[in-house]
């Protein structure tokens, strides 16, 4: 039975473990924004509800904070199976490097313990506590998501850009430092680019919603509210994260050459190289269709140096130093998909900004609403197009320079059935999560109670969201 | 330098056994509270109690884990290379009970509220089980050190790791019924106080047995950790042993505080007795502490991170349990379904 059972499982777990890993990250990422920012809005509502006497903020910030009581909750165990992965499916990387990698995590422990000990006082506390202590128990939570998002992007940015440690001979970590580690070369472009993108994507999301129920004619103060918040947040984001984006781009230029020549899908080096849209590499590595804007990629990388900058090609790399084509092809799609996407967001940022310069409120037409509830699923798709960049660009390398995939990965050969068994349940536990937000969201508009109505400062009763003329003196 | 983290990630392994320990507890008696109407006025207890700390507690996991990768990375491949089934079915079972609860309370359909339960419950038994295996496949010395992986079924099917795993989630129902009988009592539900006083003194005695029997298991698999149990760490089984018994007296006379500071003593003294048991090894008998661990900057760096949890993190942990016991943090939705009354 157990040469049979061996058979069975005898499988190659490294693309296995690879495909694990990605899917269980592709969906905590969803998660992140929301737990780092949508916290900060919640803030501003309930500021909003307790400077100005606003009801309809006040209920804003109660419903969300018990969104994210749902959301936290699922990215808190999504994030645990993150920790178990590391050991689970790259036990050598852990065993050899956990003494530099892990210290970032350590860091993110305490940001962690902050946030899910604030954020229970914060979501549990609109009852009894009062009004301003209360907000105030909310922005530890805020502070706790930045910390966390720092730590855990610090610890990818040391997999890009190694250093803090020194080697014996054998390979073997014989010294640390800590701050080196921490704050490697690549951390502190990373970390803000992700940082922002939390924001940005968190915005987005929850502004799409609010988008999507006016577009259906629900164009009260309420919903106005529920868009104006994250929109707003989101939309100044985004100039910012072109920004650090571009600068970020220019690093990877200088120091990650390889992931660079990926990113622009360059072959051979060479100066006046185009920038191409889509397109992939053929069989010979050869770019094949795209749209190439001539000189534009070495303009951009060194503008200084205009058509003149060289650009190191996939061919100043050995082979098994670099992504391989189909790899390639991917890390410049994700690329293409991320720019483009986030020039999208741009433009929808400034049309949002355009409006309240001219006309001193925001965008009303049905165009507008439509673009802005599209614009939560793409940034999503804009996030996730990021990560792929640096994630696949980095290949074949787990640890840049020092430590392959596939000598970090586990040698048990049963990862693919933990692969379906996540691949199923996570499957299922999206689903759910939308079901049971949606379910929240259709009994608090049926009026069925929020629940603090009573409380020392809850509305009672409620008032129904959809009822525009709602009285605004509700709060005490 | 490696004994001073070693006692930083026992301190995150009791808390977590504590804390997080009595959070799956609680889902075992919601597991065994019987059908939708018998069920309704414990599962209200349950839902109340571990409502706005679970999520806290669960970060004690985070830490021990964190401690352990940082610290004794060569430990850790080797625990995660061998124990891989049960660590995976351990983490899979972390997303159902923790997922599971929180749409529960947000779900209003019967139907919905017991299919959710049954995830959040069943994995709650889980869960502790899988726990207590990895720790009794460890303590049984069946993890090599070395970056070789030992046997994948055995390592954490054998007597150690079966002990390990009834253990664990026997001394979770235990912690849970003694904190529920507090907290029933702290939100006014005399019925519910009995209800769990006779399941709590129901777990005292099973815990007990099991805690004997395993004695007798450890002796024939476990020599290691069962002659360190006899010496170094013999004062703290028999404290652990004075705790159980005065903790059962104090339920027998329905005196709960006492009780409550006695349990978490008598499973608090077992948790540490195993790492006492097992110095200085970390995989007896394979890879000593001191092996396996880092470079003194990062188990500084730990220690750094510890001393600033001890200063942020306690008083932090101790408002949101002042704040809890007080009352002051409400329900944040009303639970449709499980009402708030026994009857």
């Amino acid at each position: 039975m157990t040469s049979a059972l061996g058979w069975v499982l005898a499988v190659n777990p490294v693309p296995w473990a690879r495909s694990q890993m990605a899917f269980t990250l592709a969906f905590h990422i969803v998660l992140v924004p929301l737990g780092v920012a949508w916290g900060f809005m919640t803030l501003v509502a309930n500021y909003r509800a307790i400077k100005k006497n606003d009801a309809d903020a006040l209920v804003l910030a109660q419903r969300w904070s018990k969104y994210m009581a749902v959301t936290f909750a699922v990215g808190a165990v999504t994030g645990t199976v993150l920790s178990f992965e590391f050991g689970l499916l790259w036990p050598r990387f852990m065993g050899r490097f956990g003494d530099a990698f892990g210290i970032p995590f350590a860091v993110e422990g305490l940001f962690f313990f902050l946030e899910a000990i604030f954020i229970a006082v914060y979501i549990y506390g609109w009852k009894r506590l009062k009004p301003w202590p209360h907000f105030w128990t909310g922005v530890p939570v805020v502070i706790a998501g930045i910390g966390g998002t720092v730590s855990v992007v610090a610890a990818n940015a040391w997999m890009n850009e190694p250093s803090g440690f020194t080697l014996n001979s054998a390979g073997k970590v014989v010294d640390v430092d800590p701050w080196g580690v921490i704050f490697n070369k690549a951390m502190p472009l990373q970390t803000i680019h992700m940082l922002i993108a939390a924001y940005l994507v968190g915005g987005f999301l929850i502004a799409s919603v609010y988008a999507f129920a006016m577009l259906r004619g629900r164009r009260d103060r309420y919903h106005r509210i529920g868009f104006l918040i994250p929109f707003t947040v989101a939309a100044i984001a985004v100039p910012f994260q072109m920004l650090v984006g571009d600068e970020l781009a220019r690093w990877v230029y200088n120091n990650e050459p390889t992931k660079f020549a990926a990113i622009e899908m360059v072959p051979k080096t060479s100066s006046d190289v185009p920038e191409t849209l889509f397109g992939h590499l053929d069989d010979k590595g050869e770019v094949v269709g795209g749209i190439e804007i001539p000189g534009l990629a070495s303009i951009l990388s060194d503008p200084s140096q205009g058509t003149g900058t060289v650009i190191q090609g996939l061919d100043a790399f050995p082979k098994n130093a670099r992504p391989t084509n189909a790899e390639v092809d991917v890390v410049h799609l994700g690329w293409d998909v991320m720019v483009g996407l986030g020039t999208l967001l741009f433009l929808l940022s400034l049309w949002y900004f355009a409006a309240w310069v001219f006309k001193r409120r925001m965008p009303k037409s049905k165009l507008f609403l439509l673009i802005a509830t599209v614009a939560g699923v793409l940034s999503v798709i804009t996030l996730e197009a990021g990560w792929v960049v640096t994630e696949v660009g980095r290949q074949p390398w787990i640890v840049r320079n020092y430590m392959r995939v596939e000598q970090a990965a586990t040698a048990n050969t049963g990862v693919w059935v933990t692969f379906f068994a996540v691949l199923f349940i996570y499957l299922g536990l999206g689903v759910t999560v939308i079901l049971v937000l949606r379910l929240m969201s259709r009994r608090w508009r049926e009026g069925e109670g929020d629940v603090d109505a009573g409380g020392p400062y809850g509305p009672r009763p409620t008032p129904p969201p959809t009822d525009s003329t709602a009285p605004k003196e509700l709060v005490t | 330098m490696s004994d001073v983290v070693a006692v930083i990630l026992m301190v995150g392994i009791t808390a977590y056994a504590l804390f997080g320990g009595a959070d799956f507890g609680a889902g075992f008696w919601d597991l065994t509270a019987g059908g939708t109407e018998r069920g309704r006025a414990p599962r209200a207890v349950i839902t109340h109690s571990i409502g706005p700390v679970w999520e806290a507690n669960h970060v004690w996991l985070i830490f021990c884990l964190v401690v352990l990768w940082t610290a004794f990375s060569e430990a850790f491949a080797s625990i995660t290379l061998t124990l891989f089934v049960p660590l995976s079915i351990a983490a899979l079972g972390i997303v159902f009970r923790g997922s599971a609860f929180a749409f529960r309370k947000e779900v209003t359909r019967t139907s919905s509220q017991r299919n959710f339960g049954v995830a959040f419950a069943a994995s709650s038994v889980i869960v502790p089980y899988c726990m207590g295996a990895v720790a009794g496949a460890i303590a049984s010395g069946r993890v090599p050190a070395g970056g070789k992986a030992g046997d994948p079924w055995s390592s954490w099917i054998n007597a150690t790791s079966i002990l390990g795993g009834v253990l664990a989630v026997t001394v979770c129902a235990y912690l849970a019924a003694v904190y529920m009988v507090w907290d029933a009592r702290r939100i006014g539900r005399p019925g519910m106080v009995e209800y769990f006083r006779r399941r709590a003194v129901g777990a005292a005695i099973v815990a007990g047995v099991v805690a004997l029997a395993g004695i007798v298991v450890l002796h024939a698999d476990s020599i290691y950790v069962f002659h360190g149990l006899m010496s170094r760490a013999l004062p703290l089984v028999i404290v652990s042993a004075l705790c159980g018994l005065g903790s059962l007296a104090l339920l027998m006379r329905s005196k709960q505080s006492g009780a409550r500071l006695l349990a978490m003593g008598a499973v608090a003294t077992v948790v540490l007795g195993w790492g006492v048991a097992q110095y200085p090894y970390i995989l007896p008998t394979s890879m000593k502490l001191s092996a396996a661990a880092s470079p003194d900057p990062t188990l500084w760096s730990v220690v750094i991170v510890f001393v600033v949890a001890a200063v942020v993190i306690l008083p932090s942990l101790g408002l949101l349990y002042y704040l809890d016991q007080r009352d002051l943090l409400g329900s944040p939705v009303v639970e449709p379904g499980i009402v708030d009354d026994d009857g």
